[in-house]
């Protein structure tokens, strides 16, 4: 950004003011914040840190984190860019009740995310004790966690999809039609294509929601140590049995997740400007 | 865009006039989208609608007098009122220095501000409970700043502000790097002091975004739950929020009185947010 000139530019002294109060918020409350949980990590060294994070019980997290989290990641995709193409290219009674639902998960608080599904698919509901009979079971057990993961992930893929095939309009995908192509090749030779950094962009932003969600995932999981313990659930239960290292070790490897994410969304961000 | 939408669907894009085609895509024009559509709802419904109907149900089963018994337990009650009242603090706090950032961001340019800009985000990609328990090491007993906020309501406030901070600073910036600068540079050269340029010409164009940033940031603020569990310490009637409330609930079986609370935090947020679509509308139709 160019200085702003000296006749239409507030005082130099306002200007330092401003500069002042947001860096010293920001210092407050998200630079110091990161600073010290890596330190706090590797203070004695990067040994302990993976020490920690090879215990069973780590490992398990971890294993149990990325299944869920690579289905969520996948059904939400799937989901995602048939709803946004839904949306864009086509016309259908009920679309701008569609267009708002699809939000509605960003509003819902995680809990209350995880309640609803035990509602409906818990032992105690009729559908949940029907499904259980039939040998299938949802809460407490992986499907309910991925199911959860789905809903507070929902909106970012269709969100990032939809913008971009807005802007690129549908004269290539007809020109394609026209000339003899069928349905799917059009979708994987022209809208795909068209797509793949919004996708992309949206694919990274569900899967590090994914990794990181912990309310929704702490009510449907029942919690169990060793086996429904996603990372982050492993990082609350080691910081409350006062085994800190053990926390500060996962947490850490989830910021670090987390700041991978956000670099490479930057990137995605620039590439498709 | 209209018009877009029009044609697509008058040459049906499941009929294109080709050459010999295999008989299986020779669908009805629409047949395809009507199947999207209701994969679509199907999906939406078993994991959105069905469950989210299932907690307004379940609020609303044993009539209204048992869900108005449920809100105003004291510590239901309690959890309710501190969560708004903190949301409602924690975003103005947000509306004042989510624009002061983004004002810094985009007017100001000093080293490192590529860096800042990037972490600003970082509260959307960080985990909740890792926020928590990062914020709870830096303020808390054994703060190295020895500023100790644990088990207080401020210190539910600052992880409130933490998790919510982007909001208000990514509405605003995009509005804030596409306002014109000439209008600026008139008013000035008319003589308008920098106050008034900016109560006159900057603030009227950048209201419906600081609008829209605190509303988006207030229901994040009343549904969050990871970020205060470590910090609050859970304690009812002094820092237990809804969520937390909400949680201890299920956790004994409670599912009714659960169901009741969330149903309150559900009509907050929806209210909150039809409130923003309409006044969204009526600045748009004014402007």
């Amino acid at each position: 950004m160019a200085e702003r000139s000296g006749v239409t530019g507030p005082s130099v002294v306002s200007k330092y003011v401003l500069r002042v109060v947001v860096l010293a918020y920001l210092l407050f409350l998200l630079v110091l914040p990161v600073v010290l949980i890596g330190w706090k990590t590797f203070q004695h060294g990067l040994g302990p840190f993976f020490d920690a994070l090879t215990t069973h019980e780590a490992l398990h997290a971890f294993q149990v984190t990325f299944i869920v989290a690579l289905w969520a990641v996948a059904l939400n995709t799937v989901f995602g860019v048939g709803t946004a193409i839904l949306l864009v290219r086509h016309r259908f009674p009920g679309k701008r009740i569609l267009n708002a639902v699809i939000d509605l998960p960003l509003a819902v608080s995680p809990v209350v995310v995880g309640l609803a599904l035990i509602l409906v698919y818990g032992r105690f509901s009729s559908f949940g004790g029907w499904l259980e009979d039939h040998g299938i079971k949802i809460i407490f057990s992986t499907p309910g966690m991925v199911l959860a993961t789905v809903f507070v992930a929902l909106p970012l893929v269709v969100r990032a999809v939809v913008p971009v095939l807005e802007e690129m309009g549908d004269e290539q995908e007809q020109a394609a039609q026209t000339l003899g192509a069928g349905r799917w090749q059009t979708f994987r030779r022209i809208t795909v294509p068209g797509i793949r950094s919004a996708l992309a962009y949206g694919i990274v932003l569900c899967l590090a929601r994914a990794l990181g969600e912990y309310g929704a995932v702490a009510v449907v999981s029942g919690r169990l140590v060793g086996q429904t313990q996603t990372l982050t659930l492993y990082v609350e239960e080691r910081f409350q049995n006062f085994e800190q290292p053990a926390a500060f070790a996962a947490a850490t490897a989830l910021a670090l997740i987390a700041i991978v994410s956000l670099l490479v969304i930057k990137l995605l961000q620039r590439k498709a400007d | 865009m209209t018009s877009k939408i029009l044609e697509t669907d008058s040459t049906g894009l499941g009929t294109p006039p080709g050459p010999v085609r295999p008989v299986a895509r020779r669908r009805p024009p629409g047949a395809p989208t009507a199947l999207g559509l209701g994969s679509a709802m199907i999906f939406l419904s078993l994991i959105v609608l069905i469950p989210l109907a299932a907690v307004l149900w379940k609020s609303a089963e044993h009539g209204p007098g048992f869900f108005w018994k449920s809100v105003t337990t004291p510590d239901a009650w309690a959890a309710l009122k501190l969560t708004v009242v903190a949301s409602i603090i924690v975003a103005l706090i947000n509306l004042v220095m989510g624009t002061l950032i983004a004002w810094v961001l985009v007017r100001d340019s000093f080293p490192g501000k590529a860096v800042l800009d990037t972490l600003i985000d970082l509260p959307f990609a960080l985990p909740t409970i890792v926020a928590g328990l990062v914020l709870l090491e830096l303020y808390g007993a054994d703060s190295p700043l020895g500023i100790n906020l644990a088990y207080t309501r401020v210190g539910v406030a600052v992880a409130l502000l933490f998790v919510t901070l982007p909001f208000v600073v990514r509405t605003v910036q995009p509005v804030l790097l596409e306002l014109d600068r000439d209008m600026e540079q008139a008013a000035a050269s008319l003589g308008a002091g920098n106050w008034t340029i900016f109560r006159r010409i900057i603030l009227p164009n950048l209201l419906p975004a600081m609008v829209s940033g605190t509303a988006l940031a207030f229901t994040r603020s009343i549904a969050e739950f990871g970020s205060t569990v470590l910090i609050s310490g859970n304690l009812p009637f002094k820092t237990q929020v809804a969520a937390v409330q909400i949680f201890g609930q299920i956790e004994n079986d409670n599912t009714a009185s659960a169901a009741a609370v969330s149903t309150a935090l559900l009509v907050v947020a929806f209210v909150v947010l039809v409130t923003l679509d309409l006044v969204q509308r009526w600045g748009s139709r004014r402007g």
